[in-house]
């Protein structure tokens, strides 16, 4: 928790972000540097555009007709809006895990194994199974399933729906994961295992969860970014946000008084 | 304090509503179910006899002299011999009638069918072997003698206004006394052509003509429907312009099909030049025809698949089409083929744009390829339908069943592949 990350190099920069719904104008000029090898939380309330902004990082915004972006986002110093950049290609670098668990209505296996063979990502067979495993182990939901690898994905509980959702996401080797309120389907138990893994994770990725749960902020991440009404209002170490926030809205948003 | 075992007013009302309502349902399916019974029984009771043929067995005598007076055994001779003449002398033979005798000949006559001597000379063709030999031959009886032995004909009406004659009556009796008279199974019925003697009719050019045009749609109007169909759900930027495609493609899913035939008729035979009456031109306008439904129920089918599937593929890094033929298409296959069935069905049902395109034509050949003549299935009811002769309104309720027999088949079969898919979560 109390890692120092003033000097890391940011992993994701965006720059004067603004982000439209035909008429509807959901991010406002936000710009906001993320680190890697960390876990950064976006809190908020309700339609705030937290997913908005999140979704843009990957450009899953795109697949929306009537969205439109302006400004920058970088991946390590890259425009990921830039013309040359291929939409398939980044979201192998920059995985994303929903809100509500999405399993394809496929096999556990071949859950996982779809992103590496699309990707070409494995070799032969036993290389493909190997990154499964791998992957169902990293999500630590390989010792549930490991005798059921050819049942069916949805037939799982929602907890593990998830943690094979978080394993398909890995499997393709990203750099960066999204998470987008991961546990808001989930029970107490199911929650603490999600977060352990993410706490895992972040050893080897550049982690980004949205979430309404102010203790889950405050446990998993070592940075959060309080949103408004579309606009970025505090960013900053976790425990700052928490103990000291700067800004009035923050404040009254964490100790419950609006939201 | 109210209490739960008291019924008041109010509940009395809301069970009454629903008591109602459930009775209203079950009255509809009830009703539903005695529409489909009654039609049923009526058709498979008027059609059924059809499948059944009575023939009658004669001892004729295949006298080289007249098939074959040279001994060559070439077929162009043996193809234009007098067989007319060998049915006549058995016949004649068997009821010892003098050959003189004009108005009794004509009569016995009457017991066989017109295409007696053709029977003879496929017999001949398929076994050269016979001739000069005398053999039992079971040949088919007229339509009137066939319609005693069914009891259509009454034999108590006196003779004057009856349809055949106490001689002929005394004759059937003699014949199946013997057992020379016989009801088979009716093969003409689905191996023949058009004719005009109902004995002899049959559904074969139909059968061919509808499985041609059924192939055709399945070529053109499956695959065109869906790429179609994909292509508005997932590809086209939605404008002025997809939703204007989009009113019309659901316009013309209501266009009445006989404007299909006008369409047909303008631009395949009189624009293109393609043959009249082929099963290419009706195979083609049925595909006009079906393609809306396809793209429909397509769409339908794609547009019901749950967004957050397509995310997920989206955001492991899925191209747009690895999203739509890995994840949507495989889920949509249930939806799809049930609209492309009902469709299908639809299409092999359809008498008229048929009507407008020449394919009510009297066609004895069955077509060898989609470019030559043939009717459809539908086509052939209407008219049979339309003919006087007693034997082909039994006829006409057999090629029904015929028709409601396929479609079953092909609705069974989707329903085996609906299934066979949805098995697959
Ligand atoms: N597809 C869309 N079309 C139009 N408007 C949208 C769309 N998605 C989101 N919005 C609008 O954009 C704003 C931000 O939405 P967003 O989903 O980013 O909020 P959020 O912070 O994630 O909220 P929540 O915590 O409830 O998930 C909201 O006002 C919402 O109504
Ligand atoms: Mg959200």
């Amino acid at each position: 928790m109390d890692q120092k990350l003033a000097n890391s190099m940011p992993r994701i920069l965006a720059h004067d972000v603004n982000i439209y719904y035909g008429e509807k104008h959901a991010i406002k000029n936000l710009s906001v540097e993320i680190p890697d090898r960390a876990v950064s939380a976006f809190i908020g309330p309700s339609g705030c555009g937290k997913s908005t902004f999140l979704r843009s990082i990957n450009r899953m915004n795109d697949t929306i007709a009537s969205c439109r972006m302006t400004g920058e986002v970088l991946l390590d110093g890259k425009s990921i809006y830039a013309p040359d950049v291929d939409v398939v290609q980044l979201r192998s670098h920059v995985g994303m895990v929903f809100q509500k668990p999405n399993p394809f209505p496929k096999s556990i296996f071949e859950n996982v194994a779809y992103g590496p063979r699309i990707h070409g990502l494995a070799k032969n067979k036993t290389d493909l199974e190997e990154m499964v495993v791998n992957s169902l182990k990293k999500a630590s939901l390989f010792e549930e399933v490991k005798d059921r690898l050819n049942a069916s994905g949805t037939g799982l509980s929602g907890g593990q729906q998830q943690r094979l959702c978080i394993a398909r996401a890995i499997a393709v080797n990203p750099e960066v994961i999204l998470m987008d309120e991961p546990c808001s389907a989930l029970d107490p138990i199911a929650t603490a295992r999600i977060e352990e893994l993410i706490d895992e994770l972040k050893q080897n990725y550049c982690i980004i969860i949205v979430t309404h749960s102010m203790q889950q902020a405050a446990r998993v991440s070592q940075r959060t970014a309080f949103f408004h009404l579309g606009t970025l209002v505090e960013y900053g170490e976790t425990n700052d946000i928490f103990t000291s926030p700067k800004d009035k809205r923050t404040q009254d948003y964490i100790t419950g008084r609006f939201g | 304090m109210s209490d739960i075992n008291t019924i008041s007013p109010h509940l009395k009302k809301r069970r009454r509503a629903e008591w109602l309502f459930r009775a209203y349902g079950l009255a509809a399916i009830i009703f539903c179910f005695l529409a489909v019974a009654v039609l049923f029984t009526s058709i498979i009771s008027k059609g059924y006899t059809a499948f059944r043929q009575t023939h009658i067995t004669l001892p004729v005598n295949f006298d080289a002299s007249i098939i074959d007076p040279d001994g060559t055994k070439n077929v162009d001779t043996l193809m234009a011999a007098d067989y007319q003449q060998l049915v006549k002398k058995a016949l004649l033979d068997k009821l010892q009638i003098k050959p003189e005798d004009k108005p009794t000949r004509k009569r016995a006559m009457d017991l066989l069918s017109h295409s007696a001597d053709t029977e003879l000379r496929d017999l001949i063709i398929a076994n050269p072997a016979i001739i000069g030999k005398t053999q039992d031959v079971s040949l088919t009886a007229s339509d009137n003698v066939d319609a005693v032995l069914k009891g259509t004909i009454d034999r108590t009406v006196p003779e004057a206004d009856r349809q055949i004659s106490d001689q002929q009556l005394a004759w059937i009796d003699q014949f199946s006394k013997d057992g020379k008279i016989t009801k088979d199974f009716n093969t003409k019925l689905f191996t023949a052509g058009a004719s005009s003697q109902p004995e002899t009719a049959g559904l074969w050019v139909a059968i061919l003509g509808s499985f041609y045009m059924m192939l055709t749609v399945i070529l053109i109007a499956v695959p065109l429907g869906i790429a179609a169909a994909i292509y508005l759900e997932e590809f086209a930027p939605k404008n002025r312009i997809t939703d204007f495609i989009e009113v019309n493609v659901n316009n013309l899913a209501a266009v009445p099909s006989i404007v299909f035939g006008l369409l047909g008729l303008a631009i395949f035979i009189n624009g293109f030049g393609l043959p009249r009456s082929a099963s290419l031109v009706g195979g083609l306008v049925l595909s006009l025809m079906t393609l809306p439904t396809i793209i429909i129920a397509t769409r339908a089918a794609l547009g019901s698949i749950p967004p957050s599937i397509k995310e997920a593929a989206l955001g492991v890094g899925a191209s747009k089409m690895q999203m739509i033929f890995h994840h949507a298409l495989p889920l949509a296959v249930p939806g799809i083929l049930t609209g492309t069935i009902i469709g299908l069905v639809r299409a092999l049902g359809e008498t008229a744009p048929l009507l407008m395109i020449g394919m009510v034509a009297f066609i004895v050949d069955p077509p060898k390829s989609i470019l030559e003549p043939a009717t459809a299935l539908p086509i052939q009811i209407y008219m049979w339908a339309t003919s006087a002769e007693r034997g082909f309104s039994e006829r006409t309720g057999a090629a029904t069943i015929v028709l409601l027999l396929f479609s079953f088949v092909m609705n069974a079969g989707a329903i085996y592949l609906r299934r066979k898919f949805e098995r697959r979560w």
